[in-house]
């Protein structure tokens, strides 16, 4: 993946709609905190130690790929157009928190788009690997992997009793975030995901939004992940967050065949309102093409759709995002209103391009 | 009536605030009046789990001030970073790896609060690990060993048991050689 494939090309290889349960997951990500022995965290470190610790991740980086078996892309912060830091973050491959300060930050990106590492965010290293589905163990081996990788050449903060360090208590001991993004249109419209929200803190887990921490539920999307990291082995943390997610996606095709079953008139008439809006649409909200193409996906998956392929409201999740539509316009002062035009564009483009036998 | 900020536009939103520095009544134009609202969401937007472990931090803090009066523990400094235990209390973020031994025994109610568990039980790195690998599967054969025991596969059991002799061998070594 060039750098211009990585701002300007929709298509995320972990978001392509396939893998296991592709109709309820989204994807699934790993997360390990890993700091280095004595440097401070970034937030306590000046401009020097920041460096040191970007150099010393540049020197691990042959082993890192040799590992992995991908070349990786290494990005400067600091060297990005502002547009350019948020299309990484709509892409999820870095967190709104790593550009408050840019400098001396980096993100390393593998070329098949599934490993991004961010240097100097809250902790030296964030290793994130994702895959589409539901599948935590895979990105797991390979996030440990590359842990393993690194722990070779460099000394790694670690504590017999507290497990591995890092910046935020929060996080400490595994230092291992897994979470699970999940579309749920069913649950919303049957007004049951409340329950599922006010229960996931009781088995340790946390429910949030499209873009993590603190952000709003957009689309039906909500991302599920495990919230202590003390005390439990990974595959513990792993193997729970699993199983709840496997039971809020029996819930989920619960839900959908109750719709089917009582108000199937109403659900198809949204369904295709919602096809038709996206389809002739001239402009476009961001939160209006969301919650748009969430229906569009529901209906696709219960078959009253088939005009159209399920990959297309993935690569939309990202082609309707504001900043990636500006980064493509190279133009960072597009009106509101310009933008809502070029996203409705956009939209009905891909909608045009993936249609079926019409 | 005029606004009192901009002093332009006509004043149509009213504010009495009562605070100890006594009554503030201020009058303001639409436009001013949605700043102030602005600035308020803000500060409720950007609370951050960080803003929480300082109230919690602060909350010990103060109750170890009131416990011991010459407060030496207060005033402990990392030496690695130059973190002090009041640094916690101000941005609730830890400083860096070392922080966690100068301050480890008043971080560790902290943890059993967050995690439910102040004892690390997952993956243990291969090489700062140290003994602590060759300890944590001792721990798994001696289980195994139990459990052949209890089957009466006393083969199989003294595999495990000559594995163990063996591991626990250098174990030893080790810490002879630590101790030279």
């Amino acid at each position: 993946m060039s750098k211009k494939e990585l701002f300007m090309n929709p298509y995320v290889s972990w978001m392509n709609g396939s893998g296991t349960d592709g109709d309820v997951v989204l994807s699934s990500r790993v997360r390990l905190a890993r700091n280095f022995c004595r440097i401070p965290f970034p937030n306590r470190a000046d401009m020097a130690q920041l460096e040191k610790v970007q150099n010393l991740v540049v020197s691990v980086l042959p082993a890192i790929e040799d590992v992995t078996d991908e070349p990786f892309e290494e990005i400067v912060l600091d060297k990005l157009t502002k547009l350019e830091k948020n299309v990484l973050i709509e892409k999820h491959f870095i967190s709104s928190n790593h550009i408050k300060n840019p400098q001396h930050r980096d993100v390393l990106i593998s070329d098949d788009g599934k490993v991004s590492i961010m240097v100097n965010e809250e902790d030296h290293l964030r290793i994130q690997c994702m895959v589409a589905g539901l599948d935590v163990k895979t990105p797991l081996k390979l996030a440990s992997k590359i842990d393993d990788a690194i722990e070779a050449k460099v000394d790694i903060a670690f504590d017999e009793k507290m497990g591995y360090l890092t910046s935020c208590p929060t996080n400490l001991g595994t230092g291992l975030r897994a979470s699970v993004m999940l579309h749920l249109p069913g649950l919303v419209f049957t007004q049951q995901i409340s329950s599922i929200i006010n229960i996931s803190p009781q088995l340790g887990l946390a429910v949030r939004g499209l873009y993590g921490e603190g952000t709003e539920v957009l689309g039906n999307i909500f991302q599920i992940s495990n919230q202590l990291t003390l005390g439990f082995t990974e595959q513990e943390l792993v193997d729970n967050l699993t199983s709840a997610v496997k039971e809020i996606i029996a819930q989920e095709r619960r839900a959908r065949t109750a719709l089917k079953l009582y108000s199937m008139d109403k659900l198809e008439d949204e369904v295709w309102r919602s096809f038709g809006v996206l389809k002739y649409a001239h402009s476009l909200s961001s939160k209006e093409a969301l919650s748009f193409l969430s229906k569009v996906r529901l209906g696709m998956d219960m078959g009253i759709i088939k005009e159209t392929v399920p990959e297309v409201f993935n690569e939309l999740l990202v082609a309707s995002r504001t900043n990636y539509l500006q980064n493509l316009q190279e133009n960072e002062n597009m009106s509101q209103s310009e933008i809502d035009k070029k996203r409705a564009e956009i939209v009905r483009k891909a909608l045009r391009e993936t249609s079926i036998g019409e | 009536m005029l606004c009192d900020d901009c002093k332009k536009n006509e004043a149509c939103v009213h504010i009495t605030q009562i605070s100890n520095e006594g009554k503030i009544e201020k009058n303001l134009c639409k436009d001013c009046a949605e700043k102030y609202g602005k600035l308020m969401l803000n500060t409720g937007k950007d609370f951050s789990v960080n803003d929480f472990l300082k109230g919690i931090f602060s909350n010990d803090g103060q109750q170890m001030v009131a416990e011991s009066e010459n407060n030496e523990l207060a005033q402990a400094v990392c030496p690695n970073c130059g973190m002090s235990y009041r640094d916690f209390m101000h941005t609730g973020k830890i400083g860096c790896s070392v922080c966690y031994s100068t301050f480890g025994k008043r971080l560790e109610p902290l943890l059993r609060r967050i995690h439910g568990s102040s004892i690390h039980n997952g993956k243990i790195p291969q090489r700062s690990g140290g003994e602590l690998n060759v300890r944590h599967e001792l721990v798994l054969l001696r289980q195994k060993l139990n459990a052949h025991v209890a089957n009466e596969e006393y083969e199989k059991a003294a595999q495990f048991r000559d594995q163990i002799r063996e591991l626990e061998g250098q174990l030893e070594h080790k810490g002879q050689e630590a101790d030279k």
